[in-house]
């Protein structure tokens, strides 16, 4: 029943988006209209120096992929839904001389407080450049982060009044029984031979990252409104991440952690003053690592995507030659179909990748003092 | 154009990391400590149960094993046992046997030899009786004819004492 169902969708998948793409090219030479967002993303030229809000009504000549694809990963003040319909955002700018600019995105069309909505972003409406603003507003990637985060409030607290409601005795049903054996895995797999006898309090934390990573890292890939923003594979969040398993190493580093780091035991006086700055820099190489590794990883899923779906405008010429796009499309569909079961992976992955290597570095940070020949 | 890009990709906007440390911090403390710590608590409370479960299944089954094979040694013995008793019993009757053949064998013999003996005993009387007898009647017939003889003849007298004599 349920493989039924699986391949019925994607029959129709299959057939839909071919025929989708083709329509929207037959009706206009103007992509406004096409299915998905993401599709939507591509057909807006941006422009350097003009407001957003022109665009839709320009008749676009030329395309160029890099900025659409640019534009999409990047996070907006605004959160676009479909064709022109856009969702305005809570905007909040400290400006350059200290006061705030408060509103909702839409307001900023036009030049509101010295501001100004350009390539969806607030920016100074003289220079057209955010520097020196302090952007608190809710972005298209806060908005997608606030919903995971109710999304998974809504889901492990249901799961936990399962396990409440049915005992400890009985087996697991429904969403309890889904995501039971992934919480094993990161209890079993990820914590207990990292962390070791003390895994237990760092649970909360690498479960947390594992999900929270994990949520989004999935919402990323679906297409359309209200996810897919690409918040893990933005830099500032992979950023905050990262910083938290610094601050959480550090906090919980034992007395043997610090002294391998600042008296290395078994290394001779003189060479402490090489490795000691060595195991210093390693301090903050790690998490370093681990921001780059789930931003590059992110970022680089969603630019081939964004790429492979470009292959159908710049193979149709942008609406001049039909025939360029029925080619593209039979050439991006598969390969989209196929980076997007792989992207399916890579979201798993790195949440896990993300984790283990959170949970070593806890690891090692509180391992007793038993293993001096290690080094 | 596309390094300008890339350059701004790569620089993090501090909006978003201040929401990232909320919404991640929130995530944290509520869910956290309030939802994942009980859901992995009960994840090993169960596991402790299942595994108490099949340990104590496993007792159980060795439990059986060990009493089946006291009941099979149980068997065993009694069957020995009885075995035994049945080998004693036909002992006992065989020595009852023996025994009785013996004394009876015994019995007859010495009823025999009673007989024997008494048989013995009767013939010496009724020899001896035939001897008084014969000797009665020998003397009567020697008196009735050497009556008249036996009086004064010595040689006579000689005679019939070397008789008896002989008689003896």
């Amino acid at each position: 029943m349920y493989s039924a169902i699986k391949s019925i969708v994607f029959v129709i998948t299959m057939v839909l988006s071919p025929m989708a793409c083709f329509t929207s090219y037959a009706q206009d030479s103007t992509v406004a209209e096409v299915v998905t967002e993401e599709v939507i993303a591509i057909s807006e030229t941006v422009t350097e120096g003009q407001p957003a809000h022109d665009h839709h009504a320009e008749v676009v000549d030329e395309q160029d992929p890099i900025a659409a694809i640019m534009h999409h990963i990047s996070d907006a003040n605004e959160f676009h839904i479909w064709g022109d319909i856009v969702l305005p955002l809570p905007v909040m700018v400290r400006k350059v001389d200290g006061s705030w600019s408060v509103g909702l995105s839409n307001q900023y069309h036009v030049e509101k407080d010295g501001l100004i909505l350009s390539h969806g972003r607030i920016v100074d409406a003289h220079s057209h450049s955010a520097k020196g603003l302090i952007d608190l507003s809710v972005t298209k990637n806060v908005a997608m982060m606030l919903l995971s985060l109710l999304l998974l409030t809504l889901i492990f607290f249901s799961v936990k009044s399962s396990y409440q409601k049915r005992g400890v005795n009985s087996a697991p049903k429904g969403l309890q029984s889904f995501l039971e054996p992934i919480i094993s895995f990161v209890i079993e797999d990820i914590a207990k031979p990292n962390l070791g006898k003390h895994y237990e309090k760092f649970l909360p934390y690498i479960m947390s990252a594992f999900f929270f990573i994990l949520i989004n890292n999935l919402l990323g890939l679906v297409p359309f409104f209200p996810a897919s923003a690409n918040l893990t594979g933005n830099i500032a969040f992979t950023l905050t991440m990262a910083v938290l398993t610094f601050i959480v190493t550090n906090i919980s580093g034992n007395k043997n952690y610090w002294t391998h780091i600042f008296a290395m035991p078994g290394v001779p006086k003189v060479l402490l003053l090489i490795v000691t700055p060595l195991e210093i820099i390693g301090m903050f190489t790690k998490p370093f690592a681990l921001m780059i590794r789930l931003f590059a990883n992110m970022t680089a899923g969603h630019i081939i995507i964004l790429s492979l779906v470009s292959l159908i405008f710049i193979l149709g010429e942008n609406g001049a030659a039909v025939g360029g796009a029925i080619g593209g499309t039979a050439i991006a569909v598969p390969f989209v179909l196929f980076m997007n079961a792989l992207e399916l992976l890579v979201a798993f992955l790195q949440a896990y990748i993300f984790t283990l290597l959170s949970a070593i570095f806890i690891g090692m940070a509180i391992e007793e003092h038993h293993e001096e020949a290690h080094h | 154009m596309l390094l300008f890009d890339a350059m701004e990709l790569i620089t993090p906007n501090l909006g978003l990391v201040f929401w990232t440390t909320i919404c991640f911090l929130a995530f944290w403390f509520l869910v956290g400590k309030l939802a994942f710590k009980p859901i992995a608590k009960a994840i090993k409370s169960r596991e402790e149960s299942i595994e108490e479960a099949l340990s104590s299944a496993k007792k159980a089954k060795e439990e059986m094993l060990q009493l089946q094979s006291d009941n099979q040694a149980a068997i065993k013995a009694a069957q020995q046992e009885a075995s035994q008793i049945l080998k004693e019993a036909r002992d006992l009757k065989s020595a009852i046997e023996g025994n009785a053949q013996a004394k009876a064998k015994e019995e007859a013999t010495k009823i025999v030899a009673e007989a024997r003996a008494e048989i013995q005993k009767q013939k010496e009387s009724a020899l001896l009786e035939v001897k008084q007898e014969v000797s009665k009647l020998a003397v009567q017939i020697a008196e009735k004819i050497l009556e008249k003889e036996l009086s004064n003849s010595k040689e006579q007298q000689d005679f019939i004492s070397d008789l008896v004599n002989k008689l003896n």
